[in-house]
């Protein structure tokens, strides 16, 4: 764990009280109305927008100095936005950071859900680059918020069910629309439909924020988020013939690396800190030692330095 | 002919949609005034009149589609009537994908182009909460087949048919949910003659066979002899005639009825 | 090497020290103070402080030296110091007809009380290059009449106004607070204030394109430049504790009205319509941009068809912000290799599907 400085010139979490309140008060709207979209207040971040503004004014409103933060992108904690993320936090709230998700209070995401099952107390922030699932249906937003309060969502249907016409199955492979408490068409962000899953009954919250959209919405501690399907074509994830190259994890997302120009390539772990984890644990892909060869990740010896 | 249905509406005595002066005006300008008609479950009514003579105002205030200026329509819903304008927009929205359908002149205006003709014939089940795919499908062809396209056209999608095709696709689509109204603004318009007489028989026969209440806009006196049982000759946005069709077209009373029976006549 | 898609915070520092010397240039050459950008680039100023929403000149010059002259860039700067700025309260609104005047035309009178006031224009330059600048040192002084300009300047709606042939500007029903862009996301239909507010701000580019699709004919208004004015307005604000107008100082704006044609209804004589914009500094491209899509996004309270881009309030409203824009686009630049990766199993899994299936056949065949 890390402990840095808060930078004095900055207000705790960057925010000011009056925002962090007003951000607060829409994520109680959105956990009320589990998948309900609420337009709220966004503020102009020294971020760019499309780069995570809305999950970085959730957990700017939400942090405590006593929370523990892990950011993520891609399922990795040392992506660039996510060390970009992680250091502006480190900046302006001083507060720990962690990689090992059991450690972390509050996770911001963005494109995946750790493969350790998060726990009841956790917070999970996910980044939105688009909150409107009905959107590549219906441009005009006046419209598609109408079909929420109306609840109709045959069209999302339509588009299933032309994928299974022209391809035998859902060609959608990730932002993989879900079923929220039974009522609510909501998009889970562009996490690969591997992770859908894990957003049903899931015991930590789950709070999502899209900053240019200016919408906040929430999935409550244990609450049922369905993805999509027909009863004759339910819904599957993806899998892959083949554990991790680097830990032999069969049960992970894996992320598909060229390691060189003629062709070769390997499959490992999307999310670093469960691969790292479990290296450090003595398991042993069959490609670990090319993969060192290649610096493309070094000697685990407890800490994380991947190069 | 006519006496049958004189007959069917005494077994079922209550009207499904009545309008009560509707008047629509834009600005200045009148689109139509006063007009009040009852129509009965399984009845076709057509309205004939000149393009500007208010009758394709009068569908869209019918439809739902624009709010009239005055007067009402009731719809019969769940044995009571309904104003159309009073009830919330959702329940209106509902009754339009559920209860009726408006079969559009252009096609374009009533299909997804960009969606497969099986995706389009389903939507409407999927919208009422259908989710079996195999079923939503068979029921796709069933209805394709019923319009005369192949099934072997399921997966493609309309803009790769003919205009007579994506015509009897759209009506597929509005009668799959199997409405109890439907509006129509001239069907035929636009389509070639020989593949106008098909699509006339085709409706001709569904309708019959669904005893669905129809309103049927068009200035083709044929059209409207073909498939209405019942005529309102509409000029300068006011009804001038009305009566069963035969009777209208063979006998007409009005100098208006009797020039566009003629021109059809002298044609 | 492959690494590379893996950040480590060393690298994301080196990039920052890489900027700062690509910035810095040639360090032979003197470099820029932020006190010149602010009195030599004026223009560019006036942009950054419009499309950041931020009246001050010096951060203003400050963004564009630190963003090395990015015009989107410096207003995203302007815009992320601005959210950390406690707000103590708002300001009377501004009275443009109190204005200082610089400059002032109306391209629908050929004389007016006040008249033409050229001021400060490139409208009747030559655009020669003027070598002289490469050198330096000049001090030029402009020859400007010896008269005073009068006192009484009205605005040209006013003055149609007074016949009733202007559409008149009244607040809404019980004149309510306006919305704040800056403290509410928007919501459509989108009232007025709401629509002049988010084009203040707006793309200056993206409102002279979609301005010009109006006047080439996707949009159906005519207008007419009713008057542009520019120079000094005094900005007052009422502290609780005193109970009257206090003058906080003096802004520099260019404001824009356009006079458009109206059919009238039964119940409306016909009467002129308006188009109004208002920009910060020297930026009448801006303003003028603004009034015409002001203009042209009335369609819905004077039920016109909204036919075309300009008219369509999303459309407009969701699009100009080019900070947001910038943003979106670039963030294609983030590592989306788990999509990616869900694409690629995908299309591998359809064409395999795909072989096997005309496997099959090819033997059922044989």
């Amino acid at each position: 764990m890390n402990t840095p400085h808060h930078d004095p010139d900055y207000n705790f979490g960057y925010l000011d009280e009056q925002t962090k309140r007003m951000v607060r008060r829409a994520l109680l709207k959105a956990i009320a109305i589990p998948g309900y979209q609420v337009p709220f207040g966004s503020r102009e971040m020294p971020l760019a927008r499309g780069w995570g503004t809305g999950g970085i004014q959730i957990t700017a409103a939400l942090i405590g100095p006593a929370d523990t933060l892990k950011v993520i992108d891609q399922g990795a904690d040392d992506t660039t936005n996510a060390v970009s993320i992680r250091r502006f936090f480190e900046r302006v709230s001083g507060v720990a950071t962690t990689e090992l998700t059991e450690d972390a209070t509050i996770i911001q995401t963005r494109h995946r859900i750790p493969e350790k099952p998060l726990e009841a107390g956790q917070i999970l922030v996910y980044q939105v680059p688009q909150p409107e699932p009905l959107r590549k249906l219906e441009p005009s937003e006046a419209e598609t918020r109408k079909m929420h309060a109306w609840a109709e969502y045959g069209g999302m249907y339509v588009r299933l069910y032309e994928d299974i016409a022209r391809y035998g199955h859902v060609a959608t492979t990730y932002s993989y629309p879900v079923l929220v408490n039974g009522r609510y068409v909501m998009s889970p962000t562009p996490i690969p439909k591997f992770d859908n899953p894990k957003m049903d009954d899931m015991p930590a919250l789950q709070l999502f924020g899209a900053g240019r959209e200016k919408r906040i919405y929430a999935i409550p501690p244990y609450t049922s988020v369905k993805s999509l399907d027909f009863e004759d074509h339910p819904f599957t994830v993806q899998s892959w013939t083949e554990p991790c190259a680097l830990c032999a994890a069969n049960d992970s997302y894996l992320d598909e690396v060229i390691t060189d120009d003629r062709g070769g390539r390997m499959f490992v772990c999307s999310d670093s800190s469960y691969c790292e984890d479990r290296r450090a644990k003595g398991h042993v892909g069959k490609e670990l030692a090319t993969a060192e060869a290649l610096a493309y990740v070094g000697h685990v010896e407890g800490g994380s330095d991947v190069a | 002919m006519s006496l049958e249905r004189v007959h069917d509406m005494n077994a079922e005595p209550d009207p499904i949609l009545i309008a009560q002066k509707l008047t629509k005006l834009y600005g200045d300008r009148i689109g139509c005034r006063d007009v009040s008609f009852s129509l009965w479950p399984g009845e076709v009514l057509g309205v004939v009149g000149e393009s500007g003579s208010g009758k394709s105002t009068l569908l869209r205030c019918l439809a739902g589609i624009d709010r009239p200026t005055g007067g009402e329509v009731m719809f019969r819903h769940a044995d009571k009537p309904i104003s159309l304008f009073d009830i919330p927009e959702p329940t209106r929205r509902k009754l339009m994908r559920t209860e009726w359908g408006i079969v559009h002149q252009n096609p374009r205006d009533g299909l997804r182009m960009d969606v497969s003709a099986g995706g389009n014939v389903g939507e409407r089940l999927m919208d009422r909460g259908d989710r079996h795919y195999g079923k939503i499908r068979a029921a796709a062809i069933d209805w394709l087949t019923r319009v005369e396209i192949g099934e072997d056209r399921i997966d493609d999608r309309p803009r790769q048919f003919s205009g007579g095709m994506q015509q009897r696709l759209q009506i597929a689509r509005v009668l799959v949910p199997e409405p109890r109204l439907v509006f129509m603004d001239e069907p035929t318009g636009g389509l070639d003659v020989s593949v106008q007489a098909r699509l006339l028989d085709l409706l001709r026969v569904l309708v019959r066979d669904l005893g669905i209440a129809a309103v049927i806009v068009t200035h083709d006196l044929a059209v409207a002899r073909l498939l209405t049982d019942r005529l309102m000759v509409m000029k300068d946005g006011a009804v001038v005639e009305e009566g069963l069709t035969d009777q209208v077209l063979d006998d007409p009373q009005h100098a208006y009825t009797q020039l566009l029976t003629s021109a059809v006549l002298a044609a | 090497m492959y690494v590379a898609v893996k950040g480590g915070e060393a690298a994301i520092l080196a990039t920052h020290d890489l900027v700062a010397e690509e910035r810095r240039g040639d360090v032979s050459v003197p470099e820029l103070s932020v006190a010149q950008i602010r009195e030599q680039m004026q223009l560019a100023v006036a942009r950054v402080m419009n499309e950041g929403s931020l009246y001050d000149e010096d951060l203003s010059a400050l963004a564009l030296k630190q963003a090395q002259g990015d015009m989107i860039e410096a207003a995203f700067l302007m815009r992320a110091y601005r959210t950390t700025l406690p707000r103590f309260g708002s300001s009377v609104p501004l009275d443009t007809s109190n204005m200082a005047i610089r400059r002032r035309i109306s391209a629908t009178y050929k004389d007016l009380p006040g008249g033409q006031v050229l001021g400060p224009t490139y409208d009747y330059t030559h655009r020669l290059f003027d070598f002289a600048l490469m050198a330096s040192g000049e001090a030029p002084e402009a020859q400007t009449s010896a008269d005073r300009l009068d006192a009484a300047m009205p605005r040209v709606p006013d003055i149609l106004g007074d016949e009733g042939l202007m559409e008149a500007e009244l607040p809404p029903e019980g004149d309510p607070r306006p919305f704040d862009l800056t403290r509410d996301p928007i919501e459509f239909p989108a009232d007025r204030d709401v629509r002049l507010q988010t084009l203040a701000r707006g793309d200056e580019g993206f409102l002279l394109g979609l301005a010009y699709s109006v006047q080439r004919g996707f949009g159906g208004n005519h207008p007419f430049a009713g008057e542009i004015r520019l120079g000094e307005v005094a900005v007052e604000f009422v502290p609780e504790e005193l109970g009257f107008a206090v003058d906080l100082g003096d802004i520099t704006l260019t404001e824009c009205q356009m006079v458009n044609q109206f059919q009238g209804s039964k119940d409306q004589p016909p009467q002129f319509t308006r188009g109004y914009g208002l920009s910060f500094g020297h930026a009448e491209r801006k303003a003028m941009s603004m009034a015409i899509l002001d203009r042209s996004l009335k369609a819905r309270e004077f039920g016109e068809a909204a036919d075309y881009p300009a008219q369509q309030e999303e459309f407009v409203l969701y699009h100009a912000d080019n900070v947001e824009a910038s943003g979106f686009v670039e963030h294609l630049k983030l590592p989306h290799y788990v999509d990616f990766q869900g694409e690629l199993e995908l299309l591998r899994k359809i064409r395999r599907e795909q072989e096997e299936r005309a496997a099959t056949m090819k033997e059922a065949a044989e």
